[in-house]
């Protein structure tokens, strides 16, 4: 057993992080169902397993990165990164069909009781303007593609003050993406229960919205990263893996607002009227 | 795609020593609860299956003791007296059975078990792609079905123990039908067995499409491996959907939101649509691996390649895109539109003829073949027969118009247990003997293997296949009690399910004598029919294999 390994491939030690973050998740769920049905400790250990969670992310991902930056990712290990990423990605994308297929179900075919009145969108539902922020939201996003890009460009030719810029401004759009969503969420005339339409909105762009503060934390530690001098213009996929996510979190964007915002306002009904 | 500059690539033979990767088995904790060992993973995987199966079998052996004379003989007594509790603990009985089976017993043997051993092996790679990752797809399935368990003794519909859904846990039932917490458990460790799954098909893909040693091509791999690369794309694809609708489910149960519920718009068959796009896909999720399992012990003991292979490999990938766009063949009677049933019922048959290629190729396989009957030979053979009879009673089911008459009774229970008790198992079954000299380092006992296929396989026929006379004579599933009319082939039934669990006598026996006293297995024990990498290795593998890759001529 001389350990005498002739392959590239990535033969990894005993890690404790598997085992403590999925017994979190079991805190998590555990004090979330409690909380759920209002017993006192439920909020309590719901956030005692939130709080592990993102200490075995913190930990796992570190020991990641200490292993790029010894030279554990060799080339195939690298890929291996990104088919991993893209194929994670594609689940994702599954996620959203889910919450667009209800969306359909429900728009398509709206329901002729009470709650909706045969119409789409339902009656006596003040649906939001596409064109004030969902539009603003939707230029801050495309915008926000633009930026990391430039940082990724800038990565590439070596350029790190055009890498902090790029990263810092894509933050920022995207910590501006978020407070007008929430914004938007206080100051919207209808609540997510008891009505399909607030169920749908709310259930979709909620994700959407909770994925662009996962993809905003994400952009944060690459910054981080680059202040700490890590990423080479040629071996930089952590980087780069944060930002294929911030372009897959732009595309569903953009479905959402034509799908949602705009087909599915009183200016996309009366299109889809003719009038 | 994948650069790195020459000096860092360098840098990593200075390095390579320098931190753990070294090649030394771990402490008893560290190697079994912190492992990034695919072998060692896949033995926790096994044993976790054995576990969950014992529980599940377990549970179906009361559901029989309590179908076996008509009348309420034995829920009453243990739920006090009270003949409501009684029915729900029916319920809540046939859920957890349904779910441990599927999440907690096939998948995880299936994939998790004899997928990590033998996927990597088989392609000539050290271990898998993400070996840590590999790990928490483990271990989040502990939660799951901690959670699980859970569920059955907390409340569920007010005043009862438990989740009395059916695994596929409809609203309104498992909405306003459950307000207890006890669906929000099952729904929680339904998330954490999804994350597992979606975790574990990243790994297998990526560890299938990039790992394979030099020479391995796609169509050289062993068609084991194709059948868990297809099976990887099908949970990639599918658990996030099923995720998406049962969060719904629990924002509807919890936050007020009407998805499902007519009252505020919503359409309790979307819940169905959105199941069933995941749960048809699933069916084949467990039955795929098994076909390469039986591909792989139908090759070795005929001592032939397997015929046609590329056919083989190809109608797995036609099975597992079909399987996909037929998800609706489970909603026939809940007022689709004649022409929807039309199309899935079309779409449903059309799977008829891919399955037909490998029933097909698996006889042509052992045609002419030198066929030995070793006991995992005779499992796969039982496999190829029972599992045609499931599919032909499948085809039967699939069609619309008939399916409105048989929806919901026991010929649908007959169908799917043929397809899996009688099919996965089977499969499961052949691959555990198959490999179990391999796993451990010992043959196990031949005439206790055969003894265990025989009684099992009159088991188990005695018990679900009087199941199509009643469901033709019109019982329906998921009732603890029936007429009388429905009394002698359920007491045949049960008297099966006696039968089965004396076969499972002969299993335990088997493995436990086998790994303390069974003789030592040879690299090779089945001859030259075993042609994959797995046997040239010893047995039990070193702890990491292919230090040095193995080249595919």
């Amino acid at each position: 057993m001389a350990g005498a390994k002739n392959h590239d491939f990535h033969i990894l030690p005993p890690s404790p992080w598997p085992l403590i973050g999925a017994f979190s998740a079991l805190t998590m769920a555990a004090g979330g169902v409690g909380w759920m049905h209002e017993q006192a400790w439920g909020g309590w250990v719901f956030f005692l397993g939130f709080a592990f969670v993102l200490f075995t992310f913190y930990s796992w991902w570190s020991d990641v990165i200490r292993e790029a930056n010894t030279g554990d990712h060799t080339p195939v290990v690298q890929l291996h990164h990104r088919y991993g990423m893209i194929l994670f990605i594609a689940s994702e994308v599954m996620f959203f069909v889910a919450w667009f297929w209800a969306y359909f179900d429900a728009a398509l075919y709206p329901d002729t009781g009470e709650a909706v009145g045969g119409v789409w969108p339902p009656h006596g539902i003040e649906v939001l303007d596409p064109f004030v922020y969902p539009l603003l939201n939707t230029l801050i996003l495309l915008l926000s593609g633009t930026t990391v890009t430039w940082a990724h460009h800038a990565l590439i030719h070596g350029d790190r003050e055009g890498l902090k810029k790029g990263l810092w401004l894509t933050v920022i759009l995207g910590f501006i993406f978020s407070c007008v969503q929430a914004y938007e969420y206080s100051h919207a005339a209808f609540g997510m229960a008891g009505n399909i339409y607030g169920a749908t909105f709310y259930m979709a762009t909620g994700f959407h919205g909770f994925h662009v503060i996962v993809g905003t934390i994400f952009l944060i530690v690459c910054l981080i990263r680059t202040y700490k001098g890590d990423f080479t213009p040629k071996q930089h996929f952590g980087f780069e893996a944060a930002a294929w996510y911030w372009h897959f979190v732009d595309v569903v964007w953009l479905f959402l607002f034509v799908a949602i915002y705009v087909w599915g306002s009183d200016f996309g009904a009366a299109v889809v009227a003719g009038h | 795609m994948a650069e790195t500059t020459a000096a860092h690539y360098d840098a990593h033979g200075d390095h390579a020593h320098a931190h753990h990767d070294d090649h030394h088995t771990p402490g008893f904790f560290a190697r079994w609860f912190l492992s990034t060992n695919h072998k060692d993973i896949g033995t926790l995987y096994l044993i976790f299956a054995i576990v969950a199966g014992i529980i599940g079998g377990a549970i179906s052996g009361v559901m029989r003791l309590e179908l076996a004379e008509p009348g309420m003989q034995y829920l009453p007594v243990w739920a006090g007296g009270n003949i409501d509790a009684a029915y729900h603990m029916w319920n809540a009985f046939i859920t957890a059975h349904g779910l441990i089976m599927v999440f907690f017993m096939v998948m995880p043997a299936m994939i998790g078990g004899f997928g990590n051993w033998f996927v990597p092996i088989m392609i000539g790679a050290p271990d898998m792609a993400f070996p840590r990752m590999n790990n928490i797809s483990f271990w989040l399935i502990i939660p799951a079905f901690l959670l699980l368990l859970a569920s059955m003794f907390v409340e569920g519909p007010a005043g009862f123990n438990g989740a009395g859904t059916g695994w596929t846990v409809y609203p309104t039932l498992s909405t306003s039908g459950h307000p207890g917490p006890a669906v929000d458990l099952a729904i929680f460790s339904l998330h954490l067995a999804g994350a597992s799954s979606i975790l574990g098909a990243i790994n297998f893909i990526t560890t299938i499409f990039n790992m394979r040693a030099p020479g391995m091509t796609l169509h050289k791999m062993p068609l084991f491996v194709w059948s868990v690369l297809v099976t990887a794309w099908l949970l990639l694809l599918s658990l996030p959907v099923l995720a998406g609708a049962i969060t719904m489910m629990l924002t509807d149960r919890n936050f007020g939101t009407t998805f499902f519920d007519p009252a505020g718009g919503g359409d309790p068959i979307l819940y169905q649509h959105l199941f069933w796009f995941f749960g048809h896909p699933e069916v084949y999720i467990m039955i795929l691996p098994g076909f390469g399992i039986v591909s792989q012990v139908v090759a070795t003991f005929s001592r032939k390649p397997a015929f046609g292979y590329l056919g083989m490999a190809y109608a797995m990938v036609a099975i597992g895109f079909i399987g996909f766009i037929v998800w609706a063949h489970h909603m026939y009677t809940v007022g689709l539109d004649v022409n929807v049933k039309l199309y899935f019922t079309a779409a449903t048959m059309i799977i008829a003829v891919p399955t037909g290629i490998k029933i097909f190729s698996w006889i042509a396989t052992m045609w002419g073949g030198s066929i030995s009957f070793e006991t995992p030979m005779l499992w796969a053979i039982g496999f190829i027969i029972m599992f045609t009879l499931g599919g032909v009673t499948g085809v039967v089911l699939s069609n619309a118009g008939v399916d409105t008459i048989m929806h919901d009774t026991y010929y649908v229970v007959a169908h799917f247990h043929y397809v899996l008790s009688l099919g996965a198992v089977f499969a499961l079954f052949a691959g555990f003997y198959y490999w179990f000299p391999k796993m451990s380092g010992r043959m196990y006992n031949e005439v206790l293997g055969k003894l265990h296929f025989w009684v099992f396989f009159i088991g188990v026929n005695v018990m679900f296949f009087p199941m199509h006379f009643l469901g033709q004579d019109g019982m329906p599933r998921r009732y603890p009690d029936y007429p009388d009319a429905f009394a002698y082939w359920n007491h045949i039934a049960s008297l099966g399910y006696v039968i089965m669990a004396v076969g499972m006598v002969f299993f335990f026996v088997n493995v436990i004598i086998s790994l303390i006293g069974g003789k030592k297995a040879a690299d090779n024990p089945w001859g030259e029919g075993a042609t994959t990498l797995e046997w040239t290795l010893s047995s039990p593998p070193p702890f990491h294999q292919f230090e040095t890759l193995p080249e595919i001529k």
